[in-house]
């Protein structure tokens, strides 16, 4: 493992890189292609190897793999309002470290991105951040589900989606609304999928796992009903439907068989309910990939592990899926049925989350461990490697309008990797302002060693761009 | 006395979270230790037993309201020879909003070492256990577990069944779903094999049938037929509205207990409720105050299984 002690974050507003990366495994998703060869990197652009300056910087690229920079469709960068748990410049960071080079803030801040002035401010934020921040901006003024926000002055302001993410849009009346006036735009309304008259009050997935916790039972046609409204809502106006953050096989089902009707819409899940399962509430700690843990196995037998049983962490919404509806979205990502890998980034302070499970604030940080948990994935033999990198860079960055290549000529917007070696999550590796993931002390696959957004390093690790 | 001893073992483990981390012959163990405690209280001549946690200090932290566990912890406590400090919830910091956490670790800085935590959130006690130095016992968390409950239970089970509980079918009748009693008599009971029938609404019980030695029953007489034991579990009046029922009187109906259903277990089979009861609704009155019922058993036995447990604890 490489320490830590040597990473360095830079910013989109510095100066472009010049570099050549030898016998690195360029995988590229945009044209298919996967080769051991030389990347130079000239002024900020991808160059032929014909065209290198002669004094140009070399960096060996052995064991590493160089692929298009992710691009995260659900962030929460928590500022304004909740600067304690992340700021746009901390999260950007974050996001460079976990190899992102775009994040799309959702606008769930307090006041919410419900405006155009607000819009602007944390585009501003995140000029000389360490990612291109773009912005989500709501569906309904101040989230409230009522009146629908000025699309298109948002639009014009930058916003690159909406959506009242925390909650669906709460009436099918509303949500057709949103999806009708949004339609000329071509941006996609981002739907989190959760009825909450079948939500409220439940804690974690229910199941043989929820049963002998005690804890009440969130059941998976909370996140169908809402799926299959927005569905038809989308087909009758036309207008642009994303659906976040899936974790049940029907909800799944349903998007399928709307994309094969032709319907406009898209959907991501996370890396964590990719990966974790409901007995993770329970303690066990073992990937949906590998052996069932001790609570999975015989969910009314072991003794719950007192160290880990009812950690705050592993609350989150939608609640972790059981293992069936785990591996049925990873074959969702390997179909391409699921357009994305989304992190649902949700940074909370310790004091969210070191609570009884039924106060703990849900949700989880991402950006930092997305790639080492898909990579986790790819070993195991659930993904393909270009698999993975495409459902987290090219696939979503399409769905907001960026571009994504490797090819001579573009912009250098790319992670470099070693997917042999490995990490071990804890404070001092993490550039988020929060901790709060139960992979905290786990070691995982993995190591990002060099991103590059608009043509500029914005994280090295050890690869000494950045002194 | 000798056979059991009231110097018996001590366990590894410096918490009970919740029967589950205890096997079979450590439950057995503790019975058999509380029952030794029982008859020496019985007899004013606890010896030895009444310095087991000299020195000691014990916090009782009840964030919902309880009579027989509480009253019955601290008893044991004193009857042990520790101090007892009672957080009054509602005069403490933490009705100031202070975290558990928070308000936890203040209590392990005055000197408290074992905290009996009572605690309306599931899985609190876990948070206790791995957040501070505190021995944690618990005195019931949420609809998760009730330890020292699904204890006195088997106590008083095993003295009414001859014994063992080795190859008896119990069946326990309400609202299983929300029931910290019920989930850790389920770890006990089929521990000490047993064989458990449950009874009720489906939304109170349909969730259990894959729990290994457990069958859900259609109907209240299934459930009672060939019971050796029934158990009857409190309605809570505050959560039947919309919790999967119709009315109270719908459920007394199909699932209320009185002497007649009561012929549907075996002969003289005895009758547990955790208490409180509401009379008139899960069984009736007359059937509370009758021979088979071993409620107030139950109340007396919690003295002495809170000594055992305590006095089991590592330091």
């Amino acid at each position: 493992m490489v320490g830590h002690t040597t990473a360095r974050f830079g910013a989109l507003t510095d100066a472009p890189a010049t570099f050549l990366l030898a016998g690195v495994r360029v995988v590229d998703p945009a044209n298919g292609s996967d080769a051991v060869r030389d990347l130079a990197i000239v002024d900020g652009r991808i160059a032929e190897s014909r065209d290198l300056p002669d004094d140009i910087r070399r960096l060996d690229g052995q064991g590493l793999v160089v692929a298009p920079g992710f691009c995260d469709l659900h962030t929460h960068l928590r500022e304004p309002g909740m600067e304690g748990a992340e700021t746009v410049a901390s999260g950007a960071r974050a996001a460079a470290h976990g190899g992102f080079t775009a994040v799309c803030a959702m606008p769930n801040t307090d006041p919410a991105l419900d405006e155009v002035a607000r819009v602007a401010w944390v585009t501003t934020l995140g000029r000389d951040a360490s990612a291109r921040v773009r912005v989500t901006a709501a569906a309904t003024q101040g989230r409230a589900g009522e009146a629908l926000a000025d699309f298109g002055d948002l639009a014009a302001g930058g916003a690159v989606a909406f959506s009242d993410d925390g909650a669906a849009l709460p009436t099918a009346r509303i949500a057709r609304s949103a999806l009708e006036a949004i339609g000329p735009l071509g941006l996609p309304l981002i739907e989190h999928p959760e009825d909450p008259t079948l939500a409220s009050g439940t804690l974690m997935r229910a199941g043989p796992v929820a049963t002998r916790l005690g804890l009440a039972g969130w059941p998976p046609s909370a996140e169908l009903l809402v799926v299959q409204r927005d569905i038809a809502l989308a087909e009758e106006t036309g207008g642009r439907l994303h659906l976040t953050h899936l974790s049940t096989a029907a909800a799944l089902d349903a998007v399928r068989r709307a994309k094969d009707r032709g319907v406009r819409v898209t959907c991501d899940v996370t890396p964590h309910h990719l990966s974790m399962s409901d007995a993770w509430v329970a303690g066990d700690r073992t990937f949906n990939w590998d052996e069932p843990g001790p609570t999975e196995s015989e969910p009314f037998g072991e003794a719950l592990d007192p160290l880990r049983a009812y950690d705050g962490t592993c609350r989150v919404n939608p609640p972790l899926p059981c293992r069936e509806d785990a591996l049925a979205l990873i074959r969702g990502v390997a179909d391409g049925t699921v357009d994305a890998i989304a992190t649902d980034h949700a940074p909370h302070p310790p004091e969210r989350t070191l609570v009884e499970f039924a106060e703990a604030a849900p949700g989880m940080i991402g950006l930092e461990t997305a790639l080492s948990l898909g990579l986790a994935a790819v070993e195991a033999g659930c993904l393909s490697l270009a698999g993975l990198l495409a459902a987290m860079s090219t696939r979503p960055a399409a769905l907001i309008g960026e571009e994504r290549s490797l090819r001579p000529g573009a912009e250098a917007d790319l992670v470099v990797f070693d997917p042999a070696d490995r990490w071990r999550v804890e404070r001092d590796w993490l550039a988020s302002l929060s901790t709060n993931t139960p992979l905290m002390g786990m070691t995982i696959p993995g190591v990002v060693r060099l991103t590059l957004a608009n043509g500029r390093v914005t994280f090295d690790e050890g690869m000494g761009l950045l002194v | 006395m000798s056979a059991v001893g009231l110097a018996a073992e001590t366990w590894t483990r410096r918490h009970l979270l919740d029967v589950d981390q205890l096997s079979r012959s450590e439950l057995e163990a503790t019975l058999d230790l509380a029952a030794a405690l029982r008859e020496r209280r019985r007899a004013g001549d606890l010896g030895e037993a009444m310095r087991r946690l000299a020195g000691h200090t014990l916090g009782l932290a009840f964030y919902e309201a309880s009579t027989r566990t509480r009253v019955s912890f601290e008893l044991a406590a004193r009857e042990l020879g520790a101090t007892v400090v009672d957080l009054s919830v509602a005069g403490s910091s933490a009705a100031k909003g202070e975290s558990l956490v928070d308000t936890m670790r203040t209590l392990e800085r005055t000197g408290v070492r074992t905290v009996v935590l009572r605690h309306p959130a599931a899985g609190a006690p876990y948070l206790v256990a791995r957040t501070t130095g505190l021995r944690v016992l618990n005195a019931g968390d949420g609809a998760h577990a009730h330890p020292t409950q699904a204890l006195l239970d088997a106590l008083t089970l095993r003295d009414a069944l001859g014994g063992t509980l080795r190859g008896r079918s119990i069946a326990i009748v309400g609202d299983v779903a929300h029931s910290r009693v019920a989930r850790s008599n389920l770890h006990t009971l089929t521990r000490l094999g047993a064989r458990v029938v449950l009874g009720g609404p489906p939304a109170w019980v349909a969730a259990f049938q894959h729990w290994p030695g457990v069958n859900v029953a259609a109907s209240l007489h299934d459930a009672l037929r060939g019971a050796d034991a029934v158990m009857t579990l409190r309605v809570q009046l505050e959560r039947a509205a919309g919790g999967g029922i119709g009315s109270l009187r719908e459920y007394t109906r199909r699932w209320g207990l009185d002497e007649e259903r009561m012929s549907w277990a075996r002969a003289r089979a005895p009758l547990l409720h955790p208490g409180p009861t509401n009379e008139g609704i899960e069984l009736t009155a007359e059937l509370a105050a009758s021979e088979r019922s071993l409620i107030g058993r139950q109340v007396s036995n919690g003295v002495a299984v809170r000594m055992a447990v305590l006095s089991l604890l590592a330091d």
